[in-house]
């Protein structure tokens, strides 16, 4: 994977009020969990020491419990986790707060394995690539086009299932400026392993600038080899799938940092391995070989780098 | 007429099987305690399979970027190295300790239904060649499932697996769970039925206790899930609409039937192991168990709120939070009766003598391993964080501290405690130690590191990963550790294989315990005792050696 990732430790680095929410609770649960297995630790350690058998040592207790003691260690684990479930509601409100009858800003589609992005409001379409404004919260409405798949930005907060005949929504947002890395976390097949996406945060300038430059239409080929590769594009069928959703819109393909859902990074040496053959970096994906010679891979490379 | 054959026919030799000699001695056994040994031996062989698969495994993530295996190789191999472990490994076993102590702890001859005893066992065998058989499919789409052990739709559908692996994953856990469901309705009638005068309910051996509330558990659960396999195999092979939502199905109705019985399953694969442990834990500290009767209730309790937790597997599906909390609440409200077991058998060293024979080693490495997979657990109850670490390595790390940390320490402590029992010879102790150092150590390391690895952002179930900063160091560690694991399997091998040739003869009553499988002869005879000793108590043979000292009369002096 190219690139300096944001490390993806939410408890260390939440990058969102709702990510944040939730990093606080697991850090103050952590700390409730280690000091309970530090006391079951020690009395268990210490009666192994205390109470061994060595010569001299005086005879087992026949005793057979107390219900002062049972009462005991009923009622105080009783009483923590009814704390723990007041913060815990707490959390879940601020992590993921209430989507209502909000108009959702983006449409995400999970596919096996990668995934498409509506920013509904421009029309703008891509693919594994989030972009969004920092402090801005963005709603997003969640749909799979094929098996159960999941969103998961850890620096950001929540995942959530993205399940067929299911749509799900979800307030997604950064306080800061990054790139984060996410991926499907729920186990969808072959290339669950490389259903990857990155979520980047700019200020809203440079996304204003984004937004507006996948609106426009890329410059058409000027060079022989650009325009073969146009032709070869057209007459190869790649259209079939590259404009219709079952693979992704290629219209901006080489502004975007990874191809095969984060396979690898998005290169003209690694785009032409790839059309050579894209089992080499993401076997069992659903792109076929074509089978397409040296100087058509040379054309079909010279076209898609320019989509900018 | 009055002196015919009839009483001679119903309890005279000529009722009796001839003796059958060589495997037919086993294969065409009624016997609970040669039922019982081969359960034990088929998880065994089942246990090695699925660690080979999980070692092939750790191979191909000790780097990122690997080329060892492919995608559709490594996930067949997650696939069956998870429904191995569970259905053929963790669960078989259990139901072997319990068919081969249960009619002894109470003093029966045998199970209530020996030959349904038999049948379940040799349907479960036939389960898993049928699963195992998936492997020998080919063709493009062939080979075995690859779709995680819950199978969730519609991944599992002709449409995403359009193999015949899924269908023998289908028919396989039938096989295997009409099995289970036989080991659960003969395990309720023995116990219910079979006992011996004087072993009241409230005298049970705790381990008695545990399975008993395991057959209900199975009874009630199993039949959930083999519905739920059926529906599938209908959505399968007759086009049918269960779970498909593009033809009005319902993607979440599958995950409903998978939990309400998987959930429960965790504690079907673990409340024996709480029986072992209660067995265990007393006799090496030469005490009663502390608390009898709350941690006999708390089971009761657990078997209850176990079927009211399934859905805190289902927080990050997005089905509100209402539903969310309801689940969250239930599911810290299980850790509760946890505790007290934990506590309770922390309380009855206090005050003993104990003895560091390897059986209680793994006790004590099962308290504590399993009550770091128990505090995990307290986490994923807090949705919020589930949100955050479900289907995480976190996950991973979690359920291998319940299932490895948990069950797979108290098997061990169980081997070598009834080990001499069952063969009449002792399990060698300085072989047993470095195998629990070992374990102790291997198991650690693998899982241990897998919590951070979760944090850092790694979902489970993938075969590869990107090279993110520490991702590389923490898979090797694990990968290291799963070695040593494996390793350590290989000494508990060598030690049996030694032991069961030349091992010290045992004797009757090796460890100085107390309940009445150890009033017989190690290996018991066929009919298991000559005569069932007298039961005033909890502990029949401290009676019998303290007939000044009763249980009786101690528990009452006590007041």
């Amino acid at each position: 994977m190219p690139g300096p990732y944001t490390v993806n430790a939410f408890t260390l680095a939440p990058a969102s009020p709702q990510a944040a929410a939730i990093s606080q609770l697991f850090v103050g649960t952590l700390i409730f969990l280690g000091a309970i297995l530090a006391l079951i630790t020690f009395l268990v350690i210490y009666a192994l020491i205390r109470y061994r058998d060595r010569p001299g040592a005086p005879e087992a207790q026949q005793n057979f419990g107390s219900r002062k003691l049972e009462l005991l260690w009923t009622a105080v684990p009783i009483l923590s986790l009814a704390v723990l479930t007041g913060l815990m509601f707490r959390t879940m409100i601020v992590s993921d707060p209430p989507t209502a009858d909000a108009k959702p800003d983006l449409r995400i589609v999970a596919h096996q394995w990668w995934w498409e992005i509506y920013y509904l409001k421009s029309g703008v379409v891509t693919a594994n690539e989030i972009h969004i404004p920092v402090g801005k919260r963005l709603l997003v409405d969640f749909r799979s086009a094929d098996v159960i798949h999941d969103f998961w930005a850890p620096d950001l907060g929540r995942k959530i299932d993205i399940v067929p005949g299911h749509p799900n929504r979800l307030w997604i947002e950064a306080d800061r400026g990054g790139t984060y890395l996410g991926a499907c976390a729920e186990f969808c097949g072959n290339e669950h392993a490389w259903m990857r996406f990155l979520v980047i945060a700019d200020p809203p300038g440079e996304f204003a600038a984004w937004l507006k430059e996948q609106a426009n239409v890329p410059p058409k080929p000027a060079t022989a080899d650009e325009q073969l590769g146009a032709k070869i594009y057209r007459e190869r069928i790649c259209t079939n799938c590259h404009l219709t959703g079952v693979g992704p819109d290629l219209t901006h393909v080489a502004s975007r940092r990874t191809l095969g859902a984060g396979a690898v990074e998005n290169s003209p040496a690694n785009l032409a391995a790839w059309l050579h053959d894209p089992n080499d970096f993401k076997p069992g994906s659903n792109m076929p070989n074509f089978k397409l010679s040296d100087d058509e891979v040379r054309a079909l490379v010279a076209y898609l780098e320019t989509q900018k | 007429m009055k002196e015919t054959a009839i009483p001679e026919a119903l309890g005279g030799e000529s009722f009796e099987l001839e003796a059958q000699e060589g495997w037919l001695s086993w294969v065409a056994s009624v016997d609970h305690k040669k039922i019982g040994i081969m359960y034990l031996f088929s998880a065994l062989i089942f246990f090695l399979v699925a660690g080979v698969l999980a070692l092939v495994m750790r191979i191909q993530l000790a780097v990122p970027g690997n080329h060892f295996l492919s995608p559709a190789v490594y996930n067949q191999i997650f696939t069956m190295h998870g429904t191995t472990m569970i259905f053929l490994v963790v669960v078989p076993a259990l139901i072997g300790f319990a068919n081969y102590l249960v009619p002894l702890m109470i003093g029966a001859r045998d199970m209530a239904f020996p030959r349904l005893n038999a049948l379940g066992f040799w349907v479960q065998i036939f389960g898993g060649v049928m699963l195992y058989f998936s492997f020998a499919t080919s063709g493009v789409n062939g080979g075995a499932p690859a779709v995680g052990w819950f199978s969730y739709a519609p991944l599992s559908e002709t449409a995403f697996s359009y193999g015949p692996g899924v269908d023998y994953w289908v028919l396989g856990l039938l096989g295997i769970g009409v099995g289970t469901l036989t080991a659960g309705i003969n395990l309720i009638t023995t116990t219910i039925c079979m006992r011996a005068p004087g072993m009241s309910i409230r005298r049970l051996p705790l381990f008695v206790w545990m399975t008993l509330i395991t057959g209900f558990l199975i009874v009630a659960v199993m039949p959930i899930f083999n519905a739920g396999l059926v529906m599938l195999l209908i959505d399968r092979l007759l086009n049918g609409h269960f779970f498909r939502a593009d033809t009005g199905g319902s993607a979440v109705l599958w995950q409903h039937f998978f939990w309400a019985f998987g959930h429960p399953e965790v504690y079907i694969m673990v409340l024996p192991a709480f029986g072992m442990i209660s067995e265990i834990v007393p006799v090496f500290s030469g005490k009663p168990i502390y608390g009898y009767d709350f941690v006999a209730a708390s089971t009761v309790a657990i078997a209850f709120l176990s079927m009211t937790v399934w859905a805190h597997h289902m927080f990050a599906v997005g089905l509100g939070h209402a539903f969310d909390l309801f689940f969250g609440i239930t599911s810290m409200a299980i850790a509760v009766p946890t505790g007290v077991k934990i506590f309770n058998w922390t309380a009855t060293m206090y005050q003993g003598r104990v003895r560091f024979t390897t059986s209680m080693m793994f006790a004590v490495g099962f308290l504590l391993m399993f009550t770091i997979g128990g505090l995990s657990g307290v986490a994923f109850a807090v949705v919020p964080i589930d949100w955050q670490l479900t289907d995480s390595y976190f996950v991973v790390a979690h359920f291998h501290y319940v299932l490895f940390g948990g069950t797979a320490f108290a098997v061990f402590g169980g081997a070598y405690y009834w080990f001499p029992k069952m063969s009449g010879r002792m399990l060698d102790e300085r072989w047993g130690k470095v195998h629990f150092w070992l374990t102790l150590i291997g198991f650690n390391l693998t899982f241990m590191i897998q919590h951070v690895l979760g944090m850092f952002g790694m979902p489970r179930r993938v075969f590869t990963y990107p090279a993110l900063p520490g991702w590389e160091t923490m898979n090797m560690i694990s990968t290291i550790g799963a070695f040593i694991l494996g390793f350590s399997v290989l000494i508990f091998l060598v030690n049996v294989v030694l032991s069961l040739r030349g091992g010290k003869v045992a004797g009757d009553n090796p460890w100085g315990a107390w309940t009445l499988e150890w009033a017989t002869t190690s290996p018991p005879p066929e009919e298991n005792f000559e005569r069932v000793p007298p039961i005033h108590g909890r502990r029949p043979l401290w009676d019998l050696a303290h007939p000044d000292r009763t249980d009786e009369m101690m528990m009452k002096l006590a007041g």
